[in-house]
């Protein structure tokens, strides 16, 4: 490799970080530097091919109008993405994931189940209403679907074609980015309401510092109060706020070939959507863990929209208290008491 | 092995765009792509020059690196082709070509890619050589039959060379030699320095 190419993919890389942590919107609007040789910068006939290499070649003219790469020659960018999403992307990425999924299990495998201090009372809170749950499990099975899919794209290659041969993996690939096309419009708009909805749950307040301070309650003993939502809960809000912008707002970029997007653009978006997507897609192991296996008693709020007074004080005492001081806690409905108090999943209804 | 490569001599184009046609009528390529164009640069100002480009069929060609289906392949000619039954139009390739050789005939009014398609070097694709799939899909296979890229046979004043990069290397250098300046064998750093 080059220095000048070290340099630009140093730069690009950097600037994608940057740009991506700072205004995902912006980033769009900034094409990646193209390298330039400096030995060349005196001559002018050289100056005149210099530009030419960078694609920056002014006052430019092609009768063959209507051609995706217009007038640009040479785009050397390309070759800057290539190598960003061959190299760091694909490798950090992999690594990433693997890695959350390991530090999941061993989570598991040595803390456990965080089981219900108290037998159920078979008392019940409303915590989650159904156009909560609806949006909740649109989202939720749009992002699986778009996260499946998306990542067959970027480690397809290297994993499926070995398994499938080319035919076969084309096959599952085309029908896997119809996918991602046809999902991804829903995902965004449920995602969008859902944010709206609840992001008045999500601020952060007194209660979630000493939250955090207790180590959640998970990594040292103890159980620090919580509100409607808890400190790592808002954490997650906000991580699916921002993670779901960038992604989003770059995926249509993507998507949507006809606002006169150049190549600078689409691969600079590509790299903000797949490098978010694959943090955003770590993350949630974390979420889906929490949801699922990781807590007793939590998966039935988010299913049934109800959640055992036991559960309730152990993990949202503070909104336990709220719900009482209104007295919405609801007795067991008759006959109801044994199933709901023992079973774990009472019904499927998503909406 | 022969390594085939494309050069155009700019002191030489004239902007005729019968390569374009050419090629366009030869293959019958579909509506909306153009595997070869021209751009003048500085047109009607002093050191106005004019270049051909398609597909470099470079060496360590990108569009192959990024694809994720794989689809790409290089002759034992050194052409780069690819297997439109595989690709699944997803763009990646047009982004990391440098020489905005790939191009896609739009499916929708919303911009979706259909299959990708470019210059073949007038090497057919993957389908049995000079079969109503191979036409269908590639256009002609010039090569099959020992004939070079039409854009280049038709080239009246000769500055779109195409064949084996050595050869086309030295009558390049003979002219540039005979005429005098500097040689600009463009594109080619790009393409083949790997
Ligand atoms: C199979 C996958 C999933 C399961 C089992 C699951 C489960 C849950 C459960 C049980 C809750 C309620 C927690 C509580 O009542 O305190 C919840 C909340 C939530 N989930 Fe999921 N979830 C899944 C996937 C997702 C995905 C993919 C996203 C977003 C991309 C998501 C976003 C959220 C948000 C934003 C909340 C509310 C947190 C807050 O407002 O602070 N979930 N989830
Ligand atoms: C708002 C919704 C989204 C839109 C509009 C969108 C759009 C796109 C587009 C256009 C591509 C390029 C590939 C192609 O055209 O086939 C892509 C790739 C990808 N998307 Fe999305 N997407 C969305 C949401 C997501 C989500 C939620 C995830 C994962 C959590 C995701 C993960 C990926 C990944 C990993 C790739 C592949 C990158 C690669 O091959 O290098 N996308 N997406
Ligand atoms: S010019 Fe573009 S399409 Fe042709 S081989 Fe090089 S990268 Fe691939
Ligand atoms: S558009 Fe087709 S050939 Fe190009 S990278 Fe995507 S799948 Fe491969």
């Amino acid at each position: 490799m080059t220095e000048t190419r070290k340099r630009a993919m140093r730069w690009s890389m950097l600037g994608v970080l940057l740009l991506s942590l700072i205004l995902p919107v912006g980033a769009y609007f900034i094409a990646t530097s193209p390298s330039v040789t400096a030995e060349e910068a005196t001559n002018p006939r050289a100056d005149y091919w210099r530009e030419v290499r960078s694609g920056q070649q002014e006052n430019a003219y092609t009768a063959v109008t209507e051609h995706s790469a217009g007038t640009v020659l040479i785009q050397s960018s390309g070759q800057n993405w290539r190598q960003l999403r061959n190299g760091p992307l694909a490798t950090y990425g992999g690594m990433i994931l693997i890695a959350a999924l390991v530090v999941i299990t061993l989570f598991y495998l040595l803390h456990g189940k965080v089981k219900l201090e108290h037998p159920r009372t078979g008392h019940t809170l409303l915590r989650w209403n159904s156009v909560d749950r609806l949006l909740h499990w649109v989202v939720a099975i749009g992002f699986i679907v778009l996260a499946v899919t998306g990542l067959s794209l970027l480690f397809g290659r290297a994993l499926l074609i070995p398994v499938f041969g080319k035919e076969g993996f084309a096959a599952y690939a085309q029908i896997a980015r119809d996918m991602h096309h046809w999902i991804a419009p829903v995902f965004a708009v449920a995602l969008l309401l859902m944010l709206v909805l609840w992001i008045r749950n999500n601020f952060f307040n007194q209660t979630d510092v000493r939250w955090f301070a207790a180590g959640g309650g998970i990594l040292k003993e103890g159980h620090p109060s919580a509100g409607f939502m808890n400190g790592g809960e808002k954490m997650w809000y906000w991580v699916v706020f921002f993670g779901g912008l960038a992604v989003c707002i770059s995926g249509f970029v993507l998507y949507l070939p006809i606002f006169g997007q150049t190549r600078p653009d689409f691969q600079l978006s590509h790299l903000v959507h797949a490098g978010f997507a694959v943090l955003w897609i770590a993350a949630s192991f974390g979420h889906v863990y929490i949801g699922t296996i990781g807590t007793e008693g939590a998966l039935e709020g988010m299913v049934t929209g109800h959640v055992d007074e036991s559960w309730a004080k152990q993990h949202h005492d503070l909104w336990y208290e709220e719900m009482q001081a209104k007295q919405q806690i609801h007795p067991p409905k008759e006959g109801k008491v044994s199933a709901e108090a023992t079973g774990d999943v009472v019904s499927s209804g998503a909406s | 092995m022969a390594k085939m490569k494309f050069l155009c001599d700019t002191e030489r184009c004239i902007e005729c765009n019968a390569c374009v046609t050419a090629c366009k009528n030869e293959h019958e390529v579909p509506w909306g792509v153009n595997r070869r164009r021209v751009v003048t640069i500085d047109d009607g100002e002093p050191g106005e020059r004019t270049i051909s480009v398609a597909c470099m069929h470079c060496t360590d060609a990108p569009c192959a690196a990024v694809c994720p289906v794989d689809c790409f392949y290089t002759t034992e000619d050194g052409v780069v082709l690819h297997n439109k039954d595989l690709c699944i139009g997803c763009g990646y390739c047009f982004y990391a070509c440098p020489f905005g050789a790939p191009q896609y005939p739009q499916t929708s009014e919303y911009g979706a890619r259909g299959k990708m398609d470019k210059c073949t070097f007038c090497a057919g694709g993957p389908e049995e050589d000079h079969s109503a799939a191979e036409w269908e899909k590639y256009g002609k296979n010039r090569l099959a039959e020992g004939s070079l890229p039409l854009c280049a046979e038709m080239c009246s004043t000769k500055a779109l060379m195409a064949g084996d990069g050595n050869l086309v290397a030295d009558l390049y250098r003979e002219r540039v030699t005979r005429r005098g300046g500097r040689a600009d064998v463009w594109g080619w750093g790009t393409a083949y320095k790997g």
